[in-house]
């Protein structure tokens, strides 16, 4: 899947203004601040800045565009190489990784702006940092694993043919970055703990909970997913936006693990009826 | 096995492949493990890896591979500056290790057949390397990740993500009881008991400024460990990529993989009287440069390996190419070329790194020859470890007994010249109960680590030697850390409590992201790809600069909340102590070995050398010590190192190897003279 982009940024250095939201906490001293970051387009050998580069540089020159002294962006941020999944942001309104976010495709004028804002839907820690825990904590209620015996050896794992496997490692290609959870209109931010259990589990979890059921020994707790997926907060919670598939930037088809574990939930709710268990 | 004490606990630092096997490992032994990461375990570095894993499988044992030809290739590669026996256990685990991954669930690529399919790796002429796409890290972090999910629900593992190790908590008996650790958004520092602690907290390429490395890459942990005593071993030998992508926050990694796949290193030029001239027009587009001015550079000089060659090699010819003007555009960039492979395979196989090269580069490789230049990778070095030989390496070493190196052997039936897998203190460094697994210790890789070892030490580390951290505890029962006065840990407390308010306190012009920027730069420029004693001097000069300007920094944030500028800080200060063993061991190694290259001494000196450098941290200069410890070298007599000759005759060179998997041969031992197709 292409995603090329030609480069239309201006030759030389330019002025990036950048618009942060900024907050202490959760909902503490939420503030706007605006910078001044001077870029040079991406020329031979030394690639565009992207958001992370330019948050470096306002971390080693904290000063507003007003030239007030200011605090570093706290921010959360790992491989640079959007296989990691940290430095998820909203950028101009759009959810995506900040560092495949190339300054010469965003910005590339002379003024133009960037505004950056911590994801919606996940308490804020700080700044742009936002706790993520439920999205692991979810991962649990799925049982997102296969049950493997333990560690001792006991010879290769189930075959499976090159199709089953391209279709599997599209699906584990997922980082838990959330993206489709943000864009979701049905996934509502939840502060409190207590109710994780029964809130919505979103688009990743229900691919994450496929993934598991199409491999052979995962496939042997497919039931414990399946009702996990029955109860509140699983598959029917799904109001069919279809924005997580547009928002995912590794491109799982989501909307298909929703709609195959949608028609698999059904299927063991009428066995589940028939058989009386 | 003993029946584990339930007050005892491990604690594991660092939530990658070597963090999280060791912590499966320990957990199913029956023992409490808190696991320490600085990021949600699931984002952290390992998940970069892309190439692949290597194991003997039986495709390539039936072509005349066998775990021997694995082990010795890593030695071949690693200039013979390994430890052996901890490197032959780990070529003998390898295939074990990939049908654990396997039965996790990794979506290895597979043959027609259904089979595990495999691909060309550097330093070796078999196909011996497993494979996910090319995001196989990520494959193998997310395996181990689920398996460690799992464990927590049942509560035998305890997460602290976004919690930074600060030091290791060490009794009057100099043995390691716990740790001090700092809640990243809170901040609360406290301390934790445990009964063994393994650091497996990786690289440390931010010392370089931009490396190939994630951002929590500093090296921190390592140093801290470092500064409390731990001895350092190798720290001169960091490994250059060869093919990584410039970038203005970091260099993008393009995997070895796609040399593997065919992939061909090539810069344009002209040739006038047998010599290769720069090109008059070296900015032309690629695509139309003809056949005849393309100068293939690793394929010339190495007609038997050719792309293939070790990482340190790959990196020093192109450094030289580029050096000698002969770079695209005239710039520090040769082609990395794909485009004569067909697109669909590519996707399959490569098409992890190709959407990097897309993100970050906007163009696309299956069209446009891709632009690439080295970039630090990986540190052969890091914290000094010990291990105990299986029962009969002594007699290969004394010579009475030697390996017969044609032999392919039934692996169930190999000489126990390994390690002793019952042994309590294998990867345990010189502080009792202090483990260091993955790449942040010294073991396995020598001079250079060849491509596609990295995932297997790092989760060979875990799962071995995680049995040595059970026999660590499971021997020291009847003295528990839990029955420990608390005074120590007090004081360790105590002890990180001041040098954050000493931090915090300090109000000079010093900036300390200006200064981490400025020490990668005199790094990268000075003790990377080539290095010589005047070069060396300065960079020590310009670090202890360095040094005197932290002590004048102030930080912009003094928050108690949530602060990355003091952590960041803190940890500025742990990357300028950890480049001074670096330093100082390239300077004092005077020869040249795997990736340290120095032109002043352009030979390998066995005589002298054939050594470990061990740094010890003096806490009165802030600086290291260095000393040397022999190589354990008593299977593998050490050969030259020579990449332009296939190594035994009959193996298959690049050029005649087999290329195309199919279902095995049978009894028909291929001689590479052919190969399948």
């Amino acid at each position: 899947m292409s995603n090329t982009t030609t480069s239309i940024a201006q030759a030389g250095t330019r002025t990036v203004r950048f618009r942060i939201k900024r907050a202490d906490g959760h909902k503490k001293n939420v503030r706007w601040e605006e910078y001044d970051v001077p870029v040079t387009s991406g020329s031979e050998g030394s690639g565009s800045a992207n958001v992370i580069s330019c948050l470096q540089h306002i971390a080693a020159n904290p000063v507003t565009r007003h030239g007030e002294r200011t605090t570093p962006i706290t921010y959360d941020v790992g491989c640079l190489e959007e296989v990691c999944g940290s430095c998820t942001m909203l950028i101009n309104g759009h959810v995506r990784q900040a560092c495949s976010c190339l300054i010469d495709t965003c910005a590339p004028r002379d003024g133009d702006v960037i505004t950056l804002e911590p994801m919606t839907k996940f308490p804020v820690i700080r700044d742009l940092w936002v706790d993520r825990a439920r999205l692991f904590e979810t991962l649990k209620r799925t049982s997102a694993w296969v049950p493997i015996d333990g560690t001792y050896h006991l010879g290769a794992g189930p075959m499976e043919t090159p199709d089953e496997q391209q279709v599997r490692y599209k699906l584990s290609e997922c980082m838990s970055c959330g993206c489709c959870l943000e864009a979701c209109p049905q996934y509502l931010i939840e502060e409190d703990v207590e109710n994780w259990d029964s809130a919505f589990v979103g688009a990743a979890v229900i691919s994450q909970a496929r993934y598991f059921n199409m491999h052979e020994t995962g496939a042997s707790t497919k039931k414990l997913r399946l009702d996990a997926l029955s109860e509140a907060g699983g598959v029917s919670d799904c109001g069919n936006a279809q924005n997580c598939v547009k928002a995912c930037p590794k491109e799982i088809p989501l909307t298909e693990s929703i709609a195959a574990m949608g028609r698999a939930v059904t299927v063991h709710k009428i066995k589940q009826f028939f058989s009386g268990q | 096995m003993a029946i584990p004490s339930s007050e005892q606990r491990v604690i594991v630092v660092g939530g990658g492949l070597a963090g999280l096997a060791g912590s499966i490992r320990v957990a199913e032994a029956g023992f409490a493990v808190d696991l320490f990461s600085l990021v949600p375990v699931k984002r952290s570095h390992s998940v970069c890896a892309q190439g692949g894993i290597n194991a003997c499988n039986e495709v390539a044992r039936q072509q005349g591979y066998s775990e021997f030809e694995h082990f010795d290739e890593t030695l071949y590669g690693g200039d013979f500056l390994q430890h052996q026996p901890p490197v032959f256990e780990m070529t003998h685990w390898a295939p074990k290790i990939i049908d654990l991954l396997d039965r996790m669930g990794v979506p290895f690529n597979r043959t027609d057949e259904a089979q595990r399919a495999l691909r060309l790796f550097g330093g070796s002429l078999y196909k011996r390397t497993h494979f996910s796409g090319a995001t196989t890290g990520q494959q193998l972090m997310y395996a181990l990740d689920e398996q460690v999910r799992r464990y927590e629900t049942q509560g035998r593992i305890t997460k602290y993500e976004f919690w930074e190790f600060l030091r290791p908590v060490i009794d009057s008996d100099g043995k390691c009881i716990g740790i001090v650790a700092q809640d990243l958004r809170t901040m609360q520092v406290r301390s934790f008991r445990a009964d063994a602690v393994v650091i497996a907290t990786g690289g440390p390429g931010l010392v370089f400024g931009k490396s190939t490395n994630s951002v929590m890459c500093t090296g921190a942990a390592a140093s801290r460990c470092y500064q409390h005593g731990v001895k350092y071993g190798n720290p001169e030998f960091i490994q250059v990529h060869p093919t990584a992508i410039p970038g203005a926050d970091k260099l993008r990694l393009m995997s070895e993989s796609a040399r593997g796949e065919g992939g061909r290193v090539w810069v344009p030029a002209m040739k006038k009287n047998g010599e290769w001239t720069p090109h008059p027009t070296p900015g032309m587009a690629p695509r139309t440069v003809p056949v005849d001015e393309r100068w293939y550079i690793l394929e010339e000089k190495y007609p038997a390996y050719g792309n293939i060659v070790p990482r340190d090699i790959a990196t020093r010819e192109i450094f030289g190419v580029c050096r000698d003007g002969f770079g695209v555009g005239g710039g520090n960039m040769v082609y990395l070329d794909l485009t004569h492979k067909p697109k669909e395979e590519l996707e399959r196989k490569l098409g992890g790194i190709l959407e990097i090269y897309r993100k970050f580069v906007g163009e696309d490789p299956t069209e446009v020859p891709m632009k690439i230049f080295p970039g630090v990778h990986y540190s052969m070095g890091g914290l000094w470890t010990q291990y105990t030989p299986a029962a009969e390496y002594e007699r290969y070493e004394s010579g009475e007994a030697s390996i017969d190196n044609t032999r392919v052997w039934d692996p169930h039936k190999r000489p126990a010249c390994g390690l002793d897998a019952h042994a309590d203190n294998n990867m345990m460094t010189n502080i009792d109960g202090l483990f260091a697994f993955g790449e942040v210790n010294y073991q396995y890789h020598g001079g250079t680590r060849l491509g596609a070892n990295a995932l297997l030490s790092c989760i060979f580390d875990g799962l071995f030697c995680g049995q040595s951290v059970v026999q660590y505890v499971t021997r020291r029962a009847k003295n528990l850390v839990a029955d420990r006065p608390q005074a120590v840990y007090d004081e360790s407390v105590e002890g990180e409590h001041k040098k954050i308010a000493e931090l915090m306190s300090r109000s000079g012009a010093e900036n300390p992201y200006v200064i981490a920027k400025e020490l990668g730069d005199v790094m990268t420029r000075e003790s990377t790809v080539v290095k010589d004693e005047e070069g060396l001097n300065r960079a020590l000069v310009c670090v202890s600069e360095l040094n005197d300007r932290y002590a004048q920094m102030s930080l912009a944030d003094t928050s108690g909340w949530s602060n990355q500028n003091l952590t960041w800080a803190r940890a500025v200060g742990d990357m300028l102590i950890l480049a001074d063993p670096i330093l100082r061991g390239g300077l004092a190694r005077k020869e040249s070995r795997g990736s340290h290259y120095r032109p002043d001494y352009p030979d390998r000196n066995d005589k002298d050398f054939l050594k470990t450098t061990i740094a010890t941290f003096d806490p009165v200069t802030k600086q290291s010590m260095i000393s040397y410890e022999e190589v354990e070298t008593g299977l593998v007599k050490p050969r030259v190192r020579d990449y332009s000759k296939a190594k035994a005759k009959g193996a298959p060179t690049a050029s005649n190897a087999p290329k195309k998997q199919s279902a095995p041969l049978g009894e028909t031992v291929g001689t590479g003279s052919g190969g399948a197709s």
